[in-house]
């Protein structure tokens, strides 16, 4: 009987990615949409950009859970 | 035959019933932190629960083709008896760690019930030793840390990274964050708890005779299994949601979010992987997890004490279960009939106990009351209480 250090160490590692990866994404998206307390009215020009940006965080974090959906499916 | 056909029908009725117990047992684990923090009310998110475990059964029948070569074998003579008093034992535990309200595994109660009957009815060379530690008793250990791990550094990012943001919009943010992981954990769940219960029946058949060996779970199968786990999703076990969303750590929207993002990777990435493991454990790691990333955060251990005391107990405890059932229902029909009517009785005496203190969708995100032992719990449950101990039950002080 061998213990497969291998495949348990590919389950932390890329659980521990997409984690930290999925939840950084989705926290810039956050913090994009809601303005820090208390800060200037950015440009509108500023502001739009900062908005695109959050979304984008957004979407690629749907990505993500589609190809996870994937997954489970595919499998 | 006829007689046959009966066992069998009795099997996969005590199979769906597990199946039931496993779905509110388990419905904590994608929306205990959901609840707990307000992004979807209790009554949404165990019917939006329900609906995604019930889509999940339907995704794939994978698991479901693995459950029965993959620890038990049953080339060495399995027969329906076996697989009945196993599923009972599971069924009695699940009754059991749902009355204390720890999260304990519904898999592993399924996969201890299923190893104690069978040594009992066929003896060691029944059970795959090496699969058992592998698939089953590795991935218990294992996956509860890489879940908290994950859970805990992405819960240190996600404070630091946000730490300037205003904190009432970054809330709404991080609660639909929350209901769209809570979501995928909902799915992940069907299709890995409802495959085993499809998994569970489709050997029934096959040792009946009933459906060629190696066959796919039919359709009725399928639609029987993935309903009754929704239904026992929708039904909610409070009592356990409240211990992972109240009982273990103080958890606000961010570390709701990244425990449920952790316990989606978790199950993905390891089932992407081969391994069997349990939701629950993943889910209650996660949530310690988040509890020990966010700086001044409570994680209460003597919580986490009980619940993992009821993880290490599990497969012994229901394995001890079915090895019992197995050796009365070996002795024929009456000893099957004299298994079911015990069965009956336990969970009526649990259901009971429970009613003294239930706990439901309304007082489910109320602090716990003093942590009662989980071992007094049981004895109580399933012994008739004398006057002293129920008098004692009923001045306990009620939740706060």
């Amino acid at each position: 009987m061998s213990i497969d250090w291998h495949a348990l160490l590919t389950v932390l590692c890329a659980t521990l990615a997409a984690t930290v990866g999925l939840v950084g994404l989705f926290t810039l998206g956050v913090v994009g949409l809601a303005r820090p307390a208390g800060a200037a009215r950015p440009r509108p020009a500023t502001a739009a950009l900062t908005r695109a940006a959050s979304w984008l965080c957004f979407a690629a974090c749907a990505a993500a859970t589609v190809w996870g959906i994937w997954l489970i499916t595919a499998k | 035959m006829e007689h046959m056909t009966l066992l069998i029908g009795i099997v996969i009725v005590t199979a769906l019933v597990f199946d039931f117990t496993n779905g509110f047992h388990d419905t904590a684990n994608a929306m205990a932190t959901t609840i707990s923090t307000g992004a979807l009310g209790p009554r949404t998110a165990v019917a939006m629960s329900a609906v995604l475990n019930l889509a999940g059964a339907f995704l794939s029948v994978q698991v479901a083709k693995t459950i029965s070569g993959g620890i038990v074998d049953e080339s060495a003579g399995i027969r329906p008896e076996v697989i009945f008093a196993g599923l009972v034992g599971a069924i009695v535990w699940n009754m059991l760690t749902w009355l204390a309200g720890l999260p304990s595994s519904s898999s592993h109660a399924l996969f201890g019930g299923l190893i104690g009957a069978t040594l009992v009815a066929v003896g060691a060379h029944g059970i795959h030793g090496d699969a058992v530690v592998m698939k089953v008793l590795i991935p218990a250990v294992a996956a509860p840390i890489v879940a908290g791990l994950a859970a805990t550094a992405a819960t240190r990012l996600t404070y630091l990274l946000g730490r300037r943001a205003d904190p009432a919009a970054a809330s709404r943010g991080y609660r639909a964050g929350q209901i769209a992981s809570a979501g995928l954990v909902s799915l992940a769940h069907g299709t890995n708890d409802a495959q085993k219960t499809m998994g569970v029946i489709t050997l029934t058949l096959i040792t009946g005779g009933v459906v060629a060996p190696h066959s796919d779970p039919p359709l009725w199968v399928i639609v029987s299994a993935g309903t009754a786990i929704a239904l026992g999703t929708y039904l909610g076990g409070w009592r356990i949601i409240r211990t992972i969303g109240r009982g273990l750590t103080d958890i606000e929207p961010q570390q709701g979010f990244t425990a449920q993002t952790g316990a989606a990777a978790t199950i993905l990435a390891s089932s992407h992987l081969g391994f069997a493991l349990s939701t629950t454990q993943v889910s209650s790691g996660a949530v310690m997890g988040a509890g020990l990333g966010r700086i001044g955060a409570v994680v209460r251990w003597s919580t986490a004490g009980r619940m993992v005391a009821a993880w290490a107990l599990t497969l012994p405890a229901a394995g001890l279960v079915g090895a019992g059932a197995a050796l009365l229902a070996d002795q024929g029909a009456w000893g099957i009939t004299l298994v079911a009517v015990l069965g009956l009785a336990v969970c009526a005496a649990i259901r009971t106990a429970a009613r003294r203190r239930p706990v439901t969708h309304a007082n489910v995100n109320d602090l716990p009351a003093e942590p009662q032992d989980a071992v007094a719990a049981a004895v109580a449950a399933v012994s008739p209480p004398p006057p002293a101990a129920s008098s004692t039950t009923t001045s306990a002080p009620t939740t706060a």
